[in-house]
């Protein structure tokens, strides 16, 4: 049995391969590793978890009703994406259990991500390199010319702290941003879309980086893709399921729309085999957020959340549960 | 003008090609295998030549041609026109600046991104469908790596304004400091090299220039640092890079250009730390439109007797 001067126990999920989160962790708590044990879930949780009140779900473990009743003490749960689409946000605010999530870790290599996305999509650069490498060059000769950058009007789904990093990305390359989100942000300079059909028809890009919630989910349909037009682009680093992934296929293959550059999909790691033959597309493995300098960053907003819970201090990125 | 003989070097755009048909006597001399034949048939009525960054006016060419009055180049850069020989026989040379500046800055940033992110690997690795069998490894971040550039010039700004925007620090070499700029200047290109994470070459291929990145610049660069080319092929010693990359001796390297042209050494078709395009930095439908106009405007303007829209000669 723990005493007083213990280290607090928290409870870990993660990929076995991200075994730095343990090392950290474990300087300033105990640490219950679930990818430790064999035992089912349930069985593991209600033995050796129900006086657990801090959770550390770094492999975006489904967290549903069931699961957080074999957690009766907890409340406290750290999740290290910045979405939370696989968290049953009301549940957890009947059990009391406040959450937070990866807060501005991850933005700049999200933003990153999404402008070079953009880019590669627009001068096909994934294209090109497939074109060189294939000694295509040397022996045909004509690489079909791209599309500009510079001066695009840019539509950002979504301008919190990614897609702000975006729009400051983009307006250096001279492109004109509008925005479509909840509510219309005061003092910001881009001009505001208050439905995103009206946001596609004035664009030539769409940028998809707002949270995966019941209202967002699909809300790039078929007729979206239909207003942004046969010369548009979309490029999705929010959540698969904020895309129709189906129509976004045929719109692809039958050139409803321009082109895609998508980190993310619906059933990942499944990614529709319609796409592999596309030219106009450019495919990314959720990668955005991987680079050593975002784990690292999400590794200490985890780490500071724990000390702040552990220590009745405010969270540093908490999670609005309602 | 439509008397007036134009020599079209080589393919570099239809509208282009529609464009000069409609108002000159176009000569493509791409599609005549005796090219001494085309020449002798032509070479008094031949008034223009039209080239771009693979083929110009050398000096033959224009000794084959008495009357050839300008040469109007479907590029910025003038490296395959023998401006020394224009200049001695009164032919003037006009270029396509400035509306192809904010392409090639464009593609720079993004072959940043692909290089450091892995985007043209991350691409292959779903394609092939690897993805479902794990995950893609860990990729490296852009937002504040220190960019060195070789050549501020125009395109060069473009890029230095590009990079500040991903708070990335800025330092460069030129021939002269620019004493306006806020960026960190450095004397020479090893210096440069030493200090910087990612290395990109915008400035023009001249005698100085090339191979003005060598295997001491690569060195100086190092195994954790990327160099991007989307200047001229010749501005890197590439036999050197080849080597510098298989032996691990520098991170990485995006490459829009090349030493042979369409040649690129085998050595890095199986390499995943490069990224490798077929010299793309003004491939735009938008841009090589308005070089096109430019290369029509100044033929026009010349044969009219009006000032020239870029001169260059």
């Amino acid at each position: 049995m723990a005493d007083s001067s213990d280290p607090p126990l928290v409870l870990v999920h993660r990929r076995p391969s991200l075994d730095y989160f343990d090392e950290l962790l474990s300087r300033n708590f105990r640490v219950l590793n679930l990818h430790d044990s064999s035992d089912p879930l349930p069985i593991f949780l209600s033995r050796h978890a129900s006086s657990v009140r801090a959770f550390v779900n770094v492999g975006r473990l489904e967290i549903d009703a069931e699961l957080l009743s074999h957690l009766p003490s907890l409340q406290l749960l750290v999740c290290t994406s910045v979405g939370t689409d696989h968290v049953d946000l009301a549940e957890c605010m009947r059990r009391g259990v406040a959450v937070t999530n990866a807060g501005d870790a991850f933005s700049e290599d999200v933003a990153d991500c999404a402008v070079g996305l953009l880019i590669s999509v627009l001068r096909r650069i994934p294209a090109g390199d497939r074109f060189v490498r294939s000694g295509n060059w040397a022996k045909s000769g004509n690489f079909q010319l791209g599309t500009k950058v510079s001066g695009k009007r840019v539509g950002i789904v979504g301008l919190g702290s990614i897609g702000s990093l975006i729009a400051k990305r983009l307006e250096a390359f001279g492109c004109i941003i509008s925005y479509n989100s909840r509510s219309q942000k005061q003092s910001i300079p881009y001009q505001y879309s208050p439905d995103i059909l009206s946001l596609a028809a004035n664009n030539d890009v769409l940028v998809l980086c707002c949270a995966l919630t019941d209202q967002t989910r699909h809300i790039v349909n078929r007729e979206v893709m239909e207003s942004l037009g046969k010369n548009g682009v979309i490029i999705n680093v929010g959540r698969g399921g904020l895309i129709d992934e189906k129509e976004m296929v045929k719109c692809l293959v039958e050139g409803v729309i321009g082109g895609a550059g998508l980190d993310v999909f619906e059933n990942e790691p499944k990614v529709p085999e319609e796409l592999f033959g596309l030219d106009n597309v450019v495919l990314s493995p959720h990668a955005a957020v991987a680079t050593p300098g975002s784990l690292n960053n999400v590794t200490q907003v985890a780490l500071a959340n724990l000390k702040a819970f552990f220590s009745n201090q405010p969270l540093i990125s908490p999670v609005r549960l309602d | 003008m439509e008397s007036i003989g134009v020599l079209m070097m080589c393919p570099m755009s239809t509208y282009l090609e529609d464009e000069l048909q409609k108002r000159f006597n176009l000569v493509r001399f791409w599609t005549c295998p005796e090219k001494s034949v085309l020449l002798e048939t032509h070479r008094n009525s031949i008034r223009a030549v039209v080239g771009n960054a693979s083929a110009g006016a050398d000096a033959q060419l224009i000794n084959d041609l008495p009357k050839l009055e300008i040469v109007s180049s479907f590029s910025v850069g003038l490296d395959k026109i023998d401006l020394g020989k224009c200049k001695e026989k009164g032919i003037r040379v006009t270029n396509t600046p400035d509306v192809l500046t904010e392409d090639v800055a464009d593609l720079a940033i993004g072959l940043i991104l692909a290089l450091l992110r892995r985007l043209c690997e991350c691409d292959r690795y779903v394609r092939r469908g690897k993805w479902k069998t794990g995950d893609f490894q860990l990729t490296t971040k852009f937002s504040g790596k220190s960019v060195g550039i070789i050549g501020l010039g125009r395109i060069g700004t473009a890029i230095a304004k590009r990079a500040e925007a991903f708070s990335c620090p800025i330092n460069y070499y030129s021939r002269t400091v620019k004493p306006d700029v806020g960026y960190k200047y450095y004397p020479t290109v090893v210096e440069l090299a030493e200090n910087s994470d990612i290395l990109v070459v915008a400035c023009p291929l001249t005698d100085e220039t090339r191979h003005i990145v060598n295997r001491q610049v690569m060195d100086a660069l190092g195994a954790k640092g990327v160099l991007i080319n989307i200047g001229r092929g010749p501005h890197v010693d590439e036999q050197e890079l080849v080597k510098a990359l298989t032996q691990g001796r520098l991170g990485g390297a995006a490459l829009d250009v090349f030493e042979q042209e369409p040649h690129v050494p085998e050595e890095l078709f199986a390499l995943d730390n490069v990224v490798l395009l077929p010299h793309v930095g003004s491939g735009t439908v938008e841009t090589r439109n308005a070089m096109a106009d430019l290369v029509v405007g100044n033929l026009e303007a010349h044969f009219s007797g009006r000032s020239l829209l870029t001169p260059v000669v």
